[in-house]
């Protein structure tokens, strides 16, 4: 861990919001993704099955 | 073979799925060399101390914030002028994205200003201006999801995105049209004086590199996303209407 000194909370929570934030908008995106393709290929097994 | 065969979703799916893992692997790469550098092994600046290792933050995401709604209008005018469906969709799917980095380059400015500044917030021209940009991204992103009809939705969010720029462009260079208030000119300069020292420079420019990868990558992935529930959707109309 890097000696911060008197500004510790101050980069450590713009790290920390900058995470949670960024980290959460990959999660989402993921997961939108994983739901839509489970949901054609279920769709489109339909179709062809 | 022209670039506009890829706004066929076919072959944009099939292109973008053969990029996307390299696009994944140089994201993880530059952002974790870029923060990891920025943030262990750099030194204290002389007057801003450990406060200025936020700047590996606050500077892609704001750099993002603007040029994601440059990336949306270019998009939204392919739209408007040639009718293809990836590039609205596309723009519907980099707006979240916009979002986020804007609420990034916002919270982190905040946090930043608090010490430097003595305020967490002032009503200075490029702050207001980003704070507008991040409400026009809000509004986007509505509006997107009030209309049923997709092309409608299209059109109106894309008469949007060309208002919105607006606030994007103010954003950018508000510091220069107004020259007041207390946010400093841009940290990055090809004026070697005004530029950040090196020592500072060459892990910043691997965090934004690191920052647009993620970009491209999430904008990938999102229109990818569109795409399929769009399919979804067709499929099951289709079946609805074979059922009836």
């Amino acid at each position: 861990m890097p000696e911060l000194g008197k500004y510790s909370v101050e980069v450590l929570s713009a790290y920390g919001v900058s995470i949670v934030l960024l980290a959460g908008i990959v999660l989402l995106s993921w997961v939108q993704a994983r739901r839509a393709r489970a949901e054609l290929a279920k769709l489109e097994g339909n179709k062809n099955g | 073979m022209s670039l506009w065969e890829y706004a066929n979703p076919t072959r944009f799916m099939a292109l973008s799925g053969k990029v996307l893992p390299w696009l994944i692997a140089g994201t993880v790469a530059a952002l974790a060399i870029g923060l990891i550098w920025g943030f262990f092994f750099t030194p204290e600046d002389f007057r801003q101390g450990a406060t200025v290792k936020i700047i590996y933050l606050h500077v892609p995401s704001a750099m993002l914030a603007i040029n994601a709604w440059g990336m949306m209008l270019v998009a939204s005018l392919i739209w408007l002028v040639r009718r293809h469906h990836v590039s609205a969709l596309a723009a519907r799917a980099a707006a979240p994205v916009g979002l986020v980095m804007t609420a990034v380059a916002l919270a982190t400015g905040a946090i930043w200003g608090q010490p430097m500044w003595g305020t967490w917030w002032v009503w200075d021209p490029r702050l207001t201006s980003f704070l507008i940009l991040c409400l026009f991204y809000l509004g986007y992103i509505a509006l997107w999801n009030a209309i049923e009809d997709a092309d409608t939705a299209a059109d109106l969010t894309a008469f949007l995105c060309l208002v919105g720029s607006v606030f994007a462009v103010l954003s950018r260079y508000a510091v220069n049209f107004w020259n007041q208030g207390l946010h400093q000119g841009a940290s990055l300069s090809m004026d070697a004086k005004e530029n950040v020292s090196n020592v500072f420079y060459i892990p910043l420019l691997f965090a934004i590199a690191g920052f647009i990868l993620l970009f491209i990558t999430l904008v990938l992935i999102r229109t990818r996303t569109e795409i399929m529930e769009r399919r979804v959707k067709a499929l099951k109309l289709r079946e609805r209407m074979a059922n009836a």
